[in-house]
């Protein structure tokens, strides 16, 4: 059965549309594999060959890659959740209790948004740290861990501006709070809170403009800022293993060096 | 219970790994036939936040006889004519316009692309494919007349009063 799937595929290749689109053509041989990867606008961003321990668990313990997963379902869910909500006064708050209570799956939708996105700022430091304690920051990825920081930087603004959309007293307080923090950055810190509430008080044009920075603003950077970020481990050299990784026996022979074992 | 150990081994037709495989494609069709299901549920409003069809166009003594008022929000017709009441879809049934009464003429006209239609609702001139539909219309409990948008009727059965 696999096999006649496999033969269809083939056929499929062999076809003049699937030319068209993809270029590389069909076949497994090294050169084909690279091409497939090196032809496609999404994958060649990424590396056209990775070694095999780049790839193990242990390597990376996939956090990058769950955090991307999240940002993927933040952005479905988040789309989805567009469809009933409007950011206006009152209305935005009678919009989130109807996706609560009256849509059709909206209370799973939102909840999964909230959720996801309490796991994507874990997942974030989470892969930070990780990096950081491998030493995967160091030459030539140190751009790259900048890169990171502009990611970790949108991600906690994407958070922040969510947290208003609800319009509800906890949104309200903590926005409240949030940008009276940002009025004590001397010399231009009320500049800055009355731009980024437009008024002087939390009210509908901070809401309008909460929203269009959760929603449009700062999920573009986002994208961009994660494709650089993907495209540079390809410029980088591939995803950070050890030289003497995970070899155990490797790994004994240099604590057996490091134990004093006389060398002759 | 001799015979078991006589029992021929049965003949294997898909692999254990060709088994995982079906079941793990057909388990991820299933989610994809539900996520479907529940965007299509989703995305269709369980309330909905528009106007009422029913509308209460108030007592009968305010439209005098021989005359046809507009409710420019409901687009509705209410025409007093010595039969009795009636109310027309002010709504052009070729595009959707909003029609106008030319009290000069007697008719029912569309600035869109002019359709021309009767007092009656009856198509004149013009690309409208159909006659405006009359609604239903009737006498509330409190002597209001009321006019159900969204359900239409046979032309010429007046209200009477």
């Amino acid at each position: 059965m696999p096999r006649r799937t496999d033969s269809y595929f083939d056929k499929l290749q062999r076809t003049r549309v699937w030319h068209s689109v993809f270029r590389s053509g069909a076949g497994s041989s090294t050169l084909h594999r690279a091409l497939v990867i090196q032809q496609s606008v999404f994958l060649h961003l990424f590396s056209t060959k990775v070694r095999r321990r780049m790839l193990t668990f242990r390597a990376t313990w996939y956090l990058g890659a769950l955090t991307l997963g999240t940002f993927f379902i933040l952005v479905v869910t988040g789309i989805l959740l567009m469809l009933y909500y409007h950011p206006s006064v009152p209305q935005a708050y009678a919009d989130v209790k109807d996706l609560k209570f009256v849509v059709s799956s909206g209370m799973f939708l939102r909840n999964l948004h909230r959720w996801s996105a309490h796991t994507m700022v874990f997942l974030v430091f989470a892969h930070m740290f990780r990096v950081f304690y491998r030493g995967a920051y160091r030459p030539p990825r140190e751009f790259n861990w900048v890169i990171g920081v502009v990611l970790l930087l949108i991600t906690l603004l994407l958070s922040y501006t969510g947290y208003l959309l609800p319009w509800d007293q906890l949104a309200f307080w903590a926005i409240t709070v949030g940008s009276n923090i940002s009025s004590a950055v001397p010399i231009f810190g009320d500049q800055a809170r009355f731009l980024m509430l437009g008024g002087h008080q939390v009210n509908a044009n901070a809401l309008l403009r909460f929203y269009v920075l959760h929603c449009v603003v700062l999920p573009l950077a986002a994208v961009l800022f994660v494709a650089v970020h993907m495209w540079r481990i390809r410029k980088d050299g591939g995803l950070y293993v050890r030289q003497s990784e995970p070899g155990v026996e490797a790994l004994r022979e240099s604590k057996a060096d490091e134990a004093g074992v006389v060398k002759v | 219970m001799s015979e078991d150990k006589t029992t021929p081994p049965i003949e294997q037709e898909i692999s254990r790994r060709e088994l995982f495989t079906k079941l793990g494609v057909a388990s991820l069709g299933v989610a994809a036939v539900g996520t479907l299901a529940f965007t299509y549920r989703f995305l269709s409003p369980n309330v909905l936040y528009e106007a009422s069809p029913i509308v209460n166009e108030g007592r009968s003594e305010g439209y005098p006889l021989d005359s046809v008022t507009l409710d420019v929000n409901s687009a509705i017709y209410l025409v007093h004519v010595q039969e009795g009441f009636f109310s027309l879809n002010a709504i052009c049934t070729h595009l959707g316009c909003m029609t106008a009464w030319k009290p000069e003429q007697g008719i029912i006209a569309c600035p869109c692309h002019g359709s021309r239609f009767s007092r009656e609702g009856q198509k004149l001139a013009g690309p409208a494919p159909k006659p405006l539909p009359w609604l239903k219309t009737w006498i509330s409990d409190d002597g209001d007349i009321m006019v159900d948008r969204s359900t239409t009727i046979q032309p010429f059965a007046f209200l009477r009063i």
